[in-house]
């Protein structure tokens, strides 16, 4: 049964027609650790990619595939990472339900575009950071 | 969220991960999240709910400058 109702394929269907590079979802999953939630989340990713040929998943497990699991910083999953035409460093831990949703069809729209969208006195604050910054991000799905 | 995401688009230096609290109760402990959204950068500058951009942003320079006062 599908996750994505017919009128939210549709909305997000249209919100792709502004994709303009193509995406990938690397999806981090181990049903040992996790197996409800790795096998939603995977098909929850599926069926977003679906809705765009700009859009590919890839399945990987940190068990299996570990180097990639170290290159990406994989903790726990189920892990997934928007990249774009590179890795930005967005990623969602947990499966992207209710609010969080719209915010990974807008990672997913801004990585594909590669445009920020901030101000430009923000991207010059940004460009002179005097270190790296990862932010967390708590949220529920309602 | 968002303006997290789109930070790490504009610099190769921020990263953002969002973390679904309920499914990762141990996370959420360890941060002591109360309420959504909870963000933490760098474990040190914490806050909860959404700031306007310049005043994220500003959030942002003092995790990276390793300032942890509010």
């Amino acid at each position: 049964m599908p996750i994505l109702q017919t009128k939210d394929q549709e909305a997000v269907r249209k919100e792709f027609e502004r994709l303009t590079g193509p995406v990938t979802l690397v999806v981090f999953s181990q049903e040992l650790v996790a197996a409800d939630l790795c096998r939603q989340n995977e098909h929850l990713m599926k069926e977003v990619a679906a809705l765009s040929d700009k859009i590919t998943v890839q399945v990987l497990n940190p068990q299996i595939d570990r180097e990639r699991a170290e290159a990406y910083g994989v903790t726990d999953v189920p892990l997934t990472i928007v990249e774009g035409a590179r890795d930005y460093g967005i990623r969602f831990l947990g499966i992207p339900a209710g609010y969080e949703f719209s915010n990974l069809i807008d990672a997913i729209i801004a990585t594909s575009r590669g445009e920020s969208g901030l101000s430009e006195a923000t991207k010059a604050t940004l460009a002179t950071l005097p270190g790296e910054v990862e932010i967390k991000v708590f949220s529920t799905p309602t | 969220m968002r303006l997290a995401q789109h930070m790490a688009i504009a610099s190769d230096k921020v990263r953002a991960v969002a973390i679904e609290a309920t499914e990762f109760p141990e996370l959420s402990r360890r941060y002591q999240v109360m309420a959504v959204p909870k963000i933490v950068m760098n474990e040190h500058v914490q806050f909860e709910g959404a700031l306007p951009e310049p005043q994220f942003l500003d959030a942002v320079v003092r995790a990276a400058s390793g300032d942890g006062s509010r």
